[in-house]
């Protein structure tokens, strides 16, 4: 298993009955792919459209329905569309009740910077600063380090995407909750030690006692 | 509601330096037809208002290609390699915004609202040179309106009188920008008689819409 399946699968056990979900572009998207068996959720896609499904079989297509990364979909019976407007008044208004993002930092308070790399990458934010500051339950999903430098670190060095702190963060070495004491370690991934995982972050993190394991979500059932 | 147009002749009406509102999220619902006559024409010092700049050779990502754009407000053009090349070289002003932000000074434009109040933003630097407002110990940005010269839409389906659907994700700042423009531009997919739209599925009501691009062919 790659480091992003682990992530994916361990953020889809978050995942409650009834929620209402946006997956930012990237890894993010892949925890559509591992909702566990008996739980119900809608996803919402900011361009506008919740309860959107697997891609169509090729050539059948709908030019008209995309996801936000622009990728084609389906519409689930149910589904519902609508304009900009009311698809931020849904994320910033509290209505969803959970998003998952990439990051490229996140600092020992648990904010998050992953919208613009000063002089060298300038996507721009694109809904992220709305999804972080609305959304009930914000979860990162990313790799735990880039070229062997820690993501996870004191203090920013990026642009901070929002002042909020995020709910968990969550790598291919660890789970990690931030609190209003500092970061919490929760998990370790499968065959990851502590030590390890404190070499590779370059904040404080509490270490209570023994630190389980995580669980995984199952491997695909079906395409989401 | 005047008779349907060429996208050509409703190139020609937008003056160069003009400002202008683009439907369409990663090119999805943006009016291709008009944003074409609009490089054809070799339109220039354009400030585009729309989500993002696409991809180069769709949406957007062809006026950008076209030297057209002078300055673009938008939430993203991470999926435009051009734009950031012309950004760096100084030959577009970018300001970026975020998405939901973007969506709501539109909306205020068109609704005559003064602003919006807004919590996306405070403490990044989305904030700088604007005002915070404190409300019941919740911190705001003050986030002027927008408005434009003109509104470009795609629409689905419009009536002879200029009401408006649109499908799916289609739809997304189009039926927004509609309201804060000057001049209004619809480029509909088919247009059909008046009452084949029932009222309920008019999106976007036609008393807004300035002028229609004629049938595709």
């Amino acid at each position: 298993m790659d480091a992003k399946e682990l992530i994916a699968r361990r953020v889809a056990l978050e995942l409650r009955d009834r929620m209402l979900v946006n997956l930012g572009i990237g890894l993010p998207t892949l925890v559509a792919h591992y909702v566990p068996e008996g739980i119900s959720v809608a996803f919402q896609s900011e361009n506008g459209i919740i309860g959107f499904g697997a891609p169509p079989p090729d050539g059948m297509e709908d030019p008209h329905l995309t996801d936000a990364g622009g990728r084609f979909i389906s519409a689930l019976p149910g589904a519902a569309s609508f304009d900009s407007a009311t698809s931020f008044a849904l994320i910033r208004g509290g209505h969803l009740d959970m998003t998952v993002l990439g990051g490229l930092q996140v600092d020992g308070k648990g904010r998050l910077a992953n919208w613009m790399v000063p002089g060298k990458l300038v996507p721009g934010m694109g809904g992220a600063m709305d999804l972080v500051v609305g959304a009930k339950r914000v979860i990162v999903a990313m790799q735990h380090t880039a070229k062997g430098k820690p993501k996870i670190v004191e203090e920013l060095t990026l642009p901070l995407t929002a002042m909020r702190r995020v709910s968990l963060i969550v790598t291919d070495l660890a789970v990690i909750e931030p609190t209003d004491e500092g970061l919490r370690l929760r998990e370790r991934a499968p065959g990851v030690s502590v030590a390890e995982i404190l070499a590779a972050t370059g904040a404080k993190l509490l270490v209570d006692g023994e630190t389980p394991e995580m669980p995984i979500a199952s491997p695909e059932r079906v395409a989401a | 509601m005047q008779k349907a147009i060429s996208a050509a002749a409703a190139a020609a009406l937008i003056p160069d330096g003009a400002s202008i509102m683009l439907g369409g999220f990663m090119a999805v619902g943006a009016p291709e037809r008009l944003i074409d006559a609009l490089v054809a024409r070799s339109a220039r010092g354009l400030t585009v208002m729309g989500n993002d700049t696409a991809r180069p050779g769709v949406g957007l990502g062809k006026l950008i290609d076209a030297g057209c754009v002078a300055r673009a407000i938008v939430s993203h053009i991470g999926t435009n390699p051009i734009t950031q090349q012309k950004m760096i070289a100084g030959e577009i002003e970018v300001e970026l915004a975020p998405q939901g932000t973007l969506a709501e000074r539109i909306r205020a434009g068109g609704a005559g609202l003064g602003g919006v109040l807004t919590p996306t933003g405070v403490g990044t630097m989305v904030e700088e040179g604007k005002r915070v407002i404190e409300i019941d110990g919740a911190s705001f940005l003050l986030e002027k309106p927008l408005r434009a010269d003109f509104a470009l839409l795609r629409a689905h389906e419009a009536d002879y009188n200029g009401n408006l659907t649109y499908r799916l994700t289609a739809a997304n700042f189009n039926p927004v920008i509609a309201f804060a423009a000057d001049c209004v531009i619809a480029e509909p997919d088919a247009i059909v008689p008046v009452g084949v739209i029932p009222p309920d599925a008019v999106r976007t009501p036609g008393v807004l819409v300035n002028h229609l691009v004629e049938r595709l062919c």
